[in-house]
């Protein structure tokens, strides 16, 4: 028996719910020498910016127990590069890519939306919202829902009809049902989270913080507990709104955990660092744990675990009549 | 490409650990300044990047083997001089861009300290193989840390060692020997593997001659395989400009005097897409 990997993110059919997570991939090129990227359910893309970006200074990486910290500041090339080298060569190849996009003003999101607007082969628009709002002395969009819901209002004005504006929320706000209330209300077609949240280390030997910029956003498997609450959470209250799960996903388990808690994409990141070819083992892992509980569609898995206690999943009773003598 | 390789051996040598892996897919494909990246702790680790190394020998001995050099300096580092042979080890590569070799039979000194100079060895294999003369300047900061001055001895012309504190060859740093072993040799170009600092002196002390120096860097990184974009440093292409390029993908070998060795750690303010940077407005 063959599992349906099949899933929607609002109305664009996925292969598989696999796909990288924003900034784990660089361009696309670095991964495709391991293997095809067709084989992703999407690649998404780093955080484009209007401007080419130098980033943070080194070190930027600092390993922490079961996770890392990473400063890399939205080191990339620019939306002139992105569209002239990074996507057509993505786009070319058929490749299913979900472009993250991050600035500083409501001004720089809608400038980068009215760019990619006509761009061919853009799957879905990520709105990377852990940016620093300019003018918001610095505060990011994510920790506040109407600065968050401004960006995705304007974004969505901008961008073609057909195509998913995705906002990818942080876990350290306050409370992320509001915020994540405040996109859909705004137009966000799905929502994506978890982005970093802040962590540091400090060096005890230098006895200064590990990382250059002093604090990084912190990955790996140490925040997947983070990432099943969060999703749990906005699903519960927004039950409709399709979900992107990431963060400190390893292994086709951790998968199913986003996926029960209620996503129906779920996204890779520091798991590629360890090993290439983690998108591929995961949703191969993935489909084998829904094969083995008797789930013949993804799409019946999403959010299984919200339902009550006691009572049975609707597919096992289908099972158990097939079964009955 | 992946390889789940065998251990073979392993062996100390002097203040270093040396492990030799089966691992045929990287062996053959394997070019001088190549590294691999290696996953550590095992399979439930709690250690989530990899650990990158150059590569100090290939052999074609059981399909191809390759030989890692490193020190003890964390726990990952403490896994991997705890492994055995037989023990499986996780492997990524060949990675990285390799030295450039000369067109023409040339006069080449090669540079190394600490246990950098292994990488220095299938390079001057390489080297003599196109009928270049190799010579060697190896250094360490005690005679313990001088890795390889037995195999240096035996492919070179000269060998010249030093130590911070003299206790073996020249009391001193590489540095200061390799003036007079460039006037010496009449070389042609220079190849180091080293820390940064100095890499940075080799650097100055062949552009005094005014020879081409390739310098193949040791950044931390999480994956070896360009996507993390945490191991970069600041260097300057074809066109003038700075770039932060990736020590695993544009590197580990750069072309010493393009590295802006005073600017690693930093962001330089001219640098392409440097916070308020005058080449934003240009591009």
């Amino acid at each position: 028996m063959s599992v349906d990997m099949r899933t929607f993110l609002a109305h664009v059919e996925l292969a598989n719910p696999i796909t990288t997570a924003a900034g784990c991939a660089s361009s696309g090129r670095e991964l495709a020498q391991f293997f095809d990227l067709h084989r992703l359910g999407a690649l998404t893309t780093r955080s484009i910016t209007m401007a080419p970006r130098a980033g943070r200074p080194t070190p930027r990486m600092a390993e922490t127990p079961s996770g890392m910290l990473n400063s890399v500041g939205l080191q990339g090339p620019g939306i002139d590069a992105f569209l002239e080298r990074e996507l057509p060569w993505l786009a070319q190849r058929g490749i299913k890519t979900i472009v993250s996009i991050g600035g500083g003003t409501v001004a720089e999101y809608s400038e980068l939306a009215r760019r990619l607007a006509d761009a061919p082969g853009v799957t879905a628009l990520e709105i990377n919202l852990s940016c620093p709002n300019m003018e918001d002395r610095g505060r990011v969009f994510a920790r506040e829902g109407s600065a968050a819901a401004e960006v995705i209002a304007s974004v969505r004005s901008i961008m073609r009809y057909d195509v998913p504006v995705v906002a990818k929320l942080a876990p350290d706000v306050a409370d992320i049902v509001s915020v994540a209330r405040a996109c859909v209300d705004a137009g966000a077609d799905a929502l994506s989270m978890i982005n970093n949240p802040l962590g540091m280390a400090i060096d005890t030997e230098a006895l200064r913080p590990s990382l250059a910029a002093v604090t990084g956003g912190l990955s790996g498997p140490a925040v997947l507990p983070l990432a099943v609450r969060c999703v749990w959470q906005v699903h519960a209250a927004l039950p409709g709104v399709p979900l992107i799960g990431m963060g400190g996903v390893m292994s086709g388990k951790d998968a199913f955990q986003l996926v029960l808690a209620g996503a129906c994409v779920v996204g890779v990141g520091t798991a590629l660092f360890h090993d290439p070819y983690a998108c591929l083992r995961i949703e191969r892992e993935l489909e084998d744990l829904l094969r083995a509980r008797g789930l013949q569609r993804l799409a019946d898995a999403v959010g299984l675990a919200h339902r009550p206690p006691g009572s049975a999943p609707r597919h096992l009773l289908v099972d158990s009549e097939e079964s009955a003598p | 490409m992946q390889v789940t390789g065998t251990v073979l051996t392993t062996r100390r040598v002097d203040a270093y650990h040396a492990l030799t892996v089966v691992a045929p897919g990287i062996a053959e494909r394997y070019r001088p300044g190549h590294f691999v990246s290696v996953a550590v702790g095992g399979a439930y680790t709690s250690m989530v990047t990899r650990r990158a190394f150059f590569i100090h020998d290939v052999k074609a001995d059981y399909g191809g083997t390759v030989e890692l050099v490193f020190t003890t300096g964390g726990p990952g580092t403490a896994w991997l001089a705890e492994r055995r042979a037989r023990d499986t080890l996780d492997l990524v590569g060949p990675l990285g861009r390799p030295f450039p070799l000369p067109r023409d039979p040339a006069h080449c000194v090669l540079v190394g300290s600490d246990y950098g100079s292994a990488v220095l060895f299938p390079l001057a294999d390489a080297l003599l193989e196109r009928g270049c003369r190799v010579d060697f300047v190896i250094g360490g900061a005690e005679a313990e840390r001088v890795f390889g001055a037995m195999r240096a001895r035996r492919m070179a012309e000269t060998t010249t060692l030093t130590t911070q504190d003299g206790s073996l060859g020249l009391r001193g740093t590489v540095t200061d020997a390799l003036p007079s072993v460039i006037a010496d040799t009449r070389a042609d170009a220079v190849y180091a593997c080293a820390p940064m600092a100095t890499l940075r002196a080799v650097t100055a002390v062949a552009m005094e001659f005014d020879i081409p120096v390739q310098v193949a860097v040791e950044e931390s990184m999480a994956c070896g395989i360009g996507v993390c974009m945490t191991c970069v440093l600041p260097v300057i292409g074809d066109d003038g400009a700075t770039r932060m390029v990736r020590a695993c993908a544009e590197g580990p070998v750069f072309r010493g005097e393009r590295v802006r060795f005073e600017d690693v750690g930093t962001i330089p303010f001219d640098a392409l897409g440097a916070p308020g940077g005058g080449v934003r407005h240009v591009s």
